[in-house]
This record gives structure tokens, C-alpha cells and sequence, in this order.
């Protein structure tokens, strides 16, 4: 029966086409999403409904994971990725799909204007397909939201570990943002790599912006130092706030035989005098 | 049976480890060298283990082994040039050497040596010259 029914949508939606667009269009519009360019929401409409029609002929309207219905899936999946990367709620995106019902609803209603049960009958099926194609639409806004999430996660955790060559063999670590596992792993391979690339002698690590440290970011601390050390090189801390030094005896911390600083200035003191440098005032005039 | 070369330069003997460790192979350098140590009045020592990729506990244990006993038969241990990817699995595996001195390369394992044996020597001055 459905098969009859598919084919129905089909007829209807190819006998109106330019009609439905046109109405579809002014509600989309109407709808306040001024922000798509007119004639690309236009394109993609007209472009949607010939996929739309092309399916609804094979008849199968009540199953859009078939094969039929596959180019209006590959169609909604580039309008959805498109609107979540400019930044359009999932609601707005779904709106896409779901605006479509009034203008079909309209034009089922002239068509079958002396037999309620086929209008029923047709608005029903209608509705599912529009409602399983906008849940669609939704689920892949989603998605593509989660994928540019995770994307900028993956940025971020590249942005903010810079390991930079203060002195010859002096690097310090400026560590910004909260510490856990995943990052103390970037971190940690970023310095030793570094290390290895420069053959520093001392490394300093600054944990000004470094909002809190609990045990288990003092053991990510601790680990990069002891691995530090294993390849040779001297780590000092250095960025501790008193607020920061207050919590570490509070929980009971070891830090062992680090050497810690309150700022990034005395470690580079510390550590020049390690490397047997200094730092002197020129005296005008000799 | 393979076995890991040991080197005699002046006071220090040099270790270079060239070829992936095994147990075995652990076990008989060792030997090996607590008894060069003692045959050659080493005063330090020297292990480079810059082509060493991989490390296991027990090769981690038995760095810090063989640094132990050199320090018992008196001569400094520094392990020199250790990649980046065995010094993350040390720590992952929790050893951390602690009585062990580390240097980058040879040449600042050897400077680090000759620092350490100087600073020594005022305080076993007497028993020099004897």
C-alpha cells in the first residue's frame, strides 16, 4: 500500500514542483533566516525537492536508510555540516525540512479535497517522512558539531604547549590551562623532543597559568621532570603562587628534590648561574 | 654468546650499548663490568644508551642495578643519551633512577664524571696519599 502511496507524494510533488518551491521558499524566508543567501537557499531547495521526488517514486517513503533514498541523505548531510560550521542551531537546521510540510500539506488538500480518508491517509505518511528526514538532519548537525569540537580540542592542545629557547641550553615550558593526562603526554613529548633538538642542560617549567594544581596535576609535574632528568637535563618550576603553594602542603605533595621558584625570572637566574653565566650591568662610559 | 663492549678511557669506563637488550645480555654486562671496575680502578662510568628503543622494567631495573653497585665499588655512574620515548616509558613504569646521574650525550656525561670525581677528591684528599 505504501508503495501506491509513495508514488502518490511523488506525482504530486513533480505535477507542483515550481509552486511548492516558491512557497517553501517565502516560508523559509519568513522564517528569519535572513542569514543564508537567497539564491543558494533557492539552489538548494530546488535541488531538494527533484532528490525528494526521485525517492518518493521509487515508493519506499516509509524507509529513508534504503538505497533510494541515499541522495537525499548525502544532500542533507552537506546542509547540515555546511550550517553547523556557520554556526546555525540544530533547530534551524531541521527547520530546513520540516518547513516543507505546510506548502505539500496545502497542496494535498486541493488535491484531495472530496476524500478525507485519502487526505488523512496521505498527510500521515507525509508527515513521518518529513519528521524521520528532519531527526536525520538533526542527528548529522550534531555530529558535525562534535567533529569541529573534538577538532578544536586537538588545536588546542597543539596551541598551548610551546616549548621555547630562553638562553643556549636554557628552554622553559610556559604551561597555560588546566593539566591532565592527555596533555601532560603532549607536553612531556614536546620538551623531551626538544630537549633532544637544542641538547638544553635545563629546562623550565612555568606554571603561572596553571589554574589549580591538585595531586594528580603535581604527579603529571613530577613525571615530566623525572623523565627530563633521565635524559639529562634539570628541570626547575617555577610560576607558583602562593594560593598554589598553600594548596600543595595542604594536600600533601611531594615535590621532592625539584627546585621551585616563585617566578619564571628567578629560575632564569638559577638557571644561568647552573650554566656558569651571568648577567651584568653595562657602566656608562667605560 | 654476544656481549656488550666495555671501553677503558683514562679513569672511566664507557658502556655503549649498540643492539637491543636482552635479559640475558643484561645480566652478563653486569658482570662484566663490576669486574672491569674493580680490575681497572675505575672511578666512573659510562653507559650510552642513545640506540637503546626500547626498555622493559627489568632493563630499567637493571640500569639502576648495575648504578648501585658501581657506586659500592666506588666509581660515579651517568647514563647518557636516553630517547625520549624510553625516558616516558621509565616514568610510565615508575622508575625513575633516583640514584642515578643522567647526562645528554658522552661529552657532557664525561664533563659531568670529571665534575663530580674533582669535588670528591678534597674529601678522600687523605686517604690519596696514603
Amino acid at each position: 500500500m505504501s508503495t501506491v502511496d509513495g508514488t502518490r507524494i511523488a506525482e504530486i510533488v513533480s505535477k507542483h514542483e515550481s509552486s511548492l518551491l516558491t512557497d517553501w521558499l517565502k516560508l523559509q524566508l519568513a522564517g528569519g533566516y535572513t542569514k543564508y543567501d537567497e539564491k543558494e537557499l533557492r539552489d538548494r531547495s530546488r535541488q531538494f525537492l527533484s532528490s525528494f521526488r526521485k525517492a518518493a517514486q521509487s515508493g519506499e517513503v516509509d524507509n529513508i536508510d534504503g538505497s533510494d533514498w541515499g541522495e537525499v541523505r548525502d544532500m542533507l548531510g552537506e546542509l547540515s555540516r555546511t550550517r553547523a560550521r556557520q554556526g546555525s542551531s540544530p533547530s534551524e537546521t531541521a527547520t530546513f525540512v520540516l518547513s516543507l510540510k505546510q506548502p505539500i500539506f496545502n497542496q494535498l488538500r486541493d488535491e484531495y479535497r472530496d476524500d478525507a480518508d485519502g487526505l488523512g491517509r496521505q498527510t500521515w505518511l507525509v508527515t513521518v517522512l518529513l519528521d524521520k528526514l528532519g531527526l536525520y538532519t538533526t542527528e548529522l548537525h550534531q555530529k558535525a558539531r562534535e567533529e569541529i569540537i573534538s577538532r578544536q580540542q586537538q588545536e588546542m592542545l597543539e596551541l598551548s604547549t610551546p616549548v621555547v629557547a630562553l638562553w643556549d641550553g636554557i628552554l622553559a615550558l610556559p604551561l597555560i590551562g588546566t593539566l591532565d593526562s592527555a596533555r601532560t603526554q603532549v607536553v612531556m613529548e614536546s620538551l623531551l623532543e626538544r630537549i633532544v633538538e637544542t641538547s638544553a642542560s635545563i629546562a623550565i617549567i612555568d606554571i603561572t597559568g596553571v589554574p589549580t594544581v591538585d595531586t594528580l596535576v603535581a604527579q603529571h609535574l613530577l613525571k615530566t621532570v623525572a623523565a627530563a632528568r633521565l635524559m639529562g637535563t634539570d628541570c626547575i618550576i617555577s610560576g607558583i603562587r602562593p594560593q598554589i603553594a598553600q594548596t600543595i602542603v595542604h594536600l600533601g605533595v611531594e615535590l621532592g628534590q625539584v627546585i621551585t621558584k616563585a617566578t619564571l625570572a628567578d629560575a632564569f637566574r638559577i638557571a644561568l648561574q647552573k650554566s656558569n653565566l651571568t648577567v651584568c650591568k653595562v657602566t656608562a662610559g667605560a | 654468546m654476544e656481549r656488550i663492549p666495555i671501553l677503558k678511557i683514562g679513569d672511566h669506563l664507557l658502556v655503549s650499548i649498540q643492539v637491543d637488550m636482552h635479559d640475558r645480555l643484561a645480566l652478563a654486562l653486569q658482570d662484566d663490568l663490576t669486574e672491569r671496575i674493580v680490575k681497572h680502578h675505575a672511578r666512573g662510568v659510562l653507559i650510552d644508551i642513545s640506540a637503546l628503543e626500547l626498555v622493559d622494567s627489568f632493563i630499567g631495573r637493571m640500569l639502576g642495578n648495575i648504578a648501585a653497585m658501581s657506586r659500592v665499588l666506588d666509581a660515579q655512574t651517568v647514563v647518557v643519551g636516553m630517547r625520549p620515548a624510553v625516558a616516558i616509558t621509565l616514568v610510565e613504569l615508575g622508575i625513575s633512577l633516583p640514584g642515578v646521574k643522567t647526562a645528554l650525550n658522552v661529552e657532557k656525561g664525561i664533563e659531568l664524571l670529571r665534575g663530580a670525581i674533582q669535588t670528591q677528591k678534597p674529601g678522600d684528599g687523605s686517604h690519596q696519599q696514603l
